[in-house]
């Protein structure tokens, strides 16, 4: 006669731990035996940092806001998008998991949460893409662009942080809102690019037609930009004006606020979709 | 009380109707077969009991618990192998049944002795540690098998589980199937392959556009026809108009009770027949009308005669009329959350 080893009613805490770090676990061997996402995911900005750099190193002095180079200038904007391209590409693998039916095996199995599914996805992407925007920074550092105090740094990874939780939700909301990976990726594909461009990575707000500055200061990533620019700049201080928007004054305080109501509201809008594909 | 009742489920998909009206019940400890071409609805049924689906009509029970109601017990008590392997490529063999063991929550260390004993079992050593992408699909089987098995589930669902096997990989999971089955486990598994259901099924039900149109032991079924089986072929290939002609002119003799056409084979005749010396009496009426004999045999009734009769025709007719058909696009959509 056979046992049941499964104890349905053992700790609901260590179930979803141990669902959780299998699930993780998973996508880290994937990347292990796998590396190009990583390696890609760092290449790019590397060329933009690079490309753009040395474009505009003959650029007249004080030129930008602050008088700063044009590489200490770029080089915010280019951390930004690191962590903004590895974090729109979450979505990836669960689309994967759907179009396979991997996602299948997952449900049939009695798991305490299906969160733990989102969750590992949120885990994985938010390590891969620090990692990337970390190795960007020390490229960045090398290249005479300069480093955040230890306060700075303190700054940018809870910016980055919080931007990374905003795409991928929308990402993983992508990922079961569209039929299939080849929308998937034609999405982030038309998204990716334009928003870089519409927003102050590459050029302050003075330097755009009207139009696109009212863009570039509705673009979060702009919110996201500023205070890691205000971070590597100096004397770290949150309620100084960093952006003056069509709209306003922008402080660092709004900046941080804006990028953290705008991932509560991601969360909140894409959990229907969840709940509904995955229960 | 049986350990799975499934009573009038229905499901549509759009306008089609997968499931019409399916009731079913799996006593405990027996190896249960559902036989039906395809598309006659066994994968819906089975995604149903999986808890992958939810009907439109009905209810399902797993050991008198509502799997409606309580999906999450019911995954515990059950292991699920589906037809189209989900694996995922880049992970070993062991580390795909680790993941498996970890979503069931088993204790690291009953799991990997779980494992080991699984690996034995199904003769996976060699190859194990070996990424997914490299494997057959006999091993791809046999893996998915291990992993319906870790958690040690009472009633281990299996949808087309020898489907495009080897001989050796088909024979092995049978005698795991039985092996089970004697330790007190008990398996559902589907199928279109009647020797498969024959051999292995202690019980069965016949599905057919999504309901049970026979049910009960394979013997039951056979004896529950009454007669013999006789097979006639005039020649080797023969055409309708011959057949029907045929029909009509044996359909008087004494001890015929049925003749059936059989297209599938060559429009050959399949007679059902009773009492002795009818094999004399029709080959006296073939001579009188001057035609030739190429094939006549007599045996006891089949499984494919209980799906000839319940249906109207062979299992091999119904798989050609919906070969072609299938819409694998759709069919993949409606699977895909």
């Amino acid at each position: 006669m056979t046992s049941p080893v499964a104890t349905p009613t053992s700790a609901p805490m260590a179930e979803l731990v141990q669902e959780t770090m299998a699930l993780t676990r998973r996508l880290f061997l994937q990347l292990q035996r796998r590396p190009s996402t990583l390696v890609a995911g760092v290449l790019q900005p590397l060329i933009w940092l690079v490309l753009f750099g040395a474009l505009f190193s003959r650029a007249p002095e004080g030129l930008l806001p602050g008088g700063i180079s044009y590489g200490r200038f770029l080089g915010a904007g280019v951390i930004v998008f690191t962590a903004f391209s590895a974090a729109l590409n979450a979505g990836l693998p669960v689309m994967f998991d759907r179009e396979f039916g991997f996602l299948n095996r997952l449900l049939v199995a009695p798991l305490r949460s299906r969160s733990s599914i989102v969750l590992a996805s949120v885990i994985y992407i938010t390590t891969l893409s620090l990692i990337q925007s970390l190795a960007i920074m020390a490229t960045a550092a090398l290249l005479g662009y300069g480093w955040p105090g230890m306060a700075g740094l303190g700054l940018v990874l809870i910016t980055l942080l919080l931007l990374v939780f905003a795409v991928t939700a929308l990402s993983l909301g992508l990922a079961f809102a569209l039929p299939g990976h080849i929308e998937l990726i034609a999405v982030i594909f038309v998204f990716n690019l334009p928003l870089l461009f519409a927003s102050t990575a590459l050029a302050p707000l003075s330097f755009m037609p009207p139009w696109l500055g009212w863009l570039a200061a509705l673009n979060p990533l702009t919110f996201a930009i500023e205070p890691i620019r205000a971070a590597y700049a100096g004397p770290l201080d949150l309620s100084v004006v960093l952006l003056d928007a069509p709209y306003g004054p922008v402080s660092g305080y709004v900046c941080l606020l804006v990028l953290m109501l705008l991932t509560v509201g991601l969360f909140l809008l894409i959990r229907p979709l969840l709940n509904r594909k995955l229960s | 009380m049986p350990l799975l009742e499934l009573a009038h489920l229905q499901k549509s998909y759009g306008p089609v109707k997968a499931l019409e009206d399916l009731s079913l019940e799996v006593p405990e400890g027996c190896l249960y077969g559902l036989l039906g071409p395809n598309g006659a609805g066994k994968t819906t049924t089975l995604r149903i009991l999986a808890t992958l689906l939810a009907p439109d009509q009905g209810t399902v029970e797993v050991a008198g618990i509502d799997a409606l109601q309580d999906p999450r017990s019911v995954r515990c008590l059950m292991g699920y192998v589906a037809q189209e392997v989900a694996i995922d490529k880049i992970l070993t063999g062991r580390e795909l049944l680790q993941l498996q063991g970890d979503l069931y929550h088993l204790q690291p260390a009953n799991r990997d002795k779980r494992m080991e004993e699984l690996i034995a079992l199904l003769g996976m050593q060699d190859w194990i540690d070996r990424r997914c992408g490299t494997y057959s699909g006999g091993m791809r089987r046999r893996l998915d098998l291990a992993s319906g098995l870790l958690h040690r589930p009472q009633l281990l669902v299996l949808d087309e589980p020898t489907v495009g096997l080897d001989i050796e990989s088909r024979g092995a999971i049978w005698q795991v199937l039985r092996e089970l089955v004697q330790q007190g486990t008990s398996v559902l598994l589907s199928s279109h392959y009647l020797e498969e259901v024959e051999a292995l099924a202690d019980r069965m039900a016949i599905i057919d556009a999504g309901r049970v149109i026979a049910e009960g032991t394979p013997d039951e079924l056979k004896q529950r026809l009454g007669g013999d089986r006789v097979t006639l072929r005039v020649r080797e290939f023969s055409d309708q108009l011959e057949a029907e002609r045929l029909q009509r002119l044996l359909q008087p003799v004494e001890g015929v009770l049925q003749i059936v056409v059989n297209r599938a084979q060559g429009y050959s005749l399949n007679l059902v027949v009773e009492g002795d010396q009818v094999l004399q009496r029709l080959r006296q009426q073939l001579d009188q009308a001057g035609l030739p004999v190429f094939a006549l045999a007599q045996s006891r009734p089949s499984l494919d005669d209980v799906y000839l009769q319940a249906t109207g025709r062979t299992l091999m007719d119904a798989e050609l009329a919906v070969a072609g058909q299938r819409d694998t696009k759709q069919e993949r959509k409606q699977s895909m959350r």
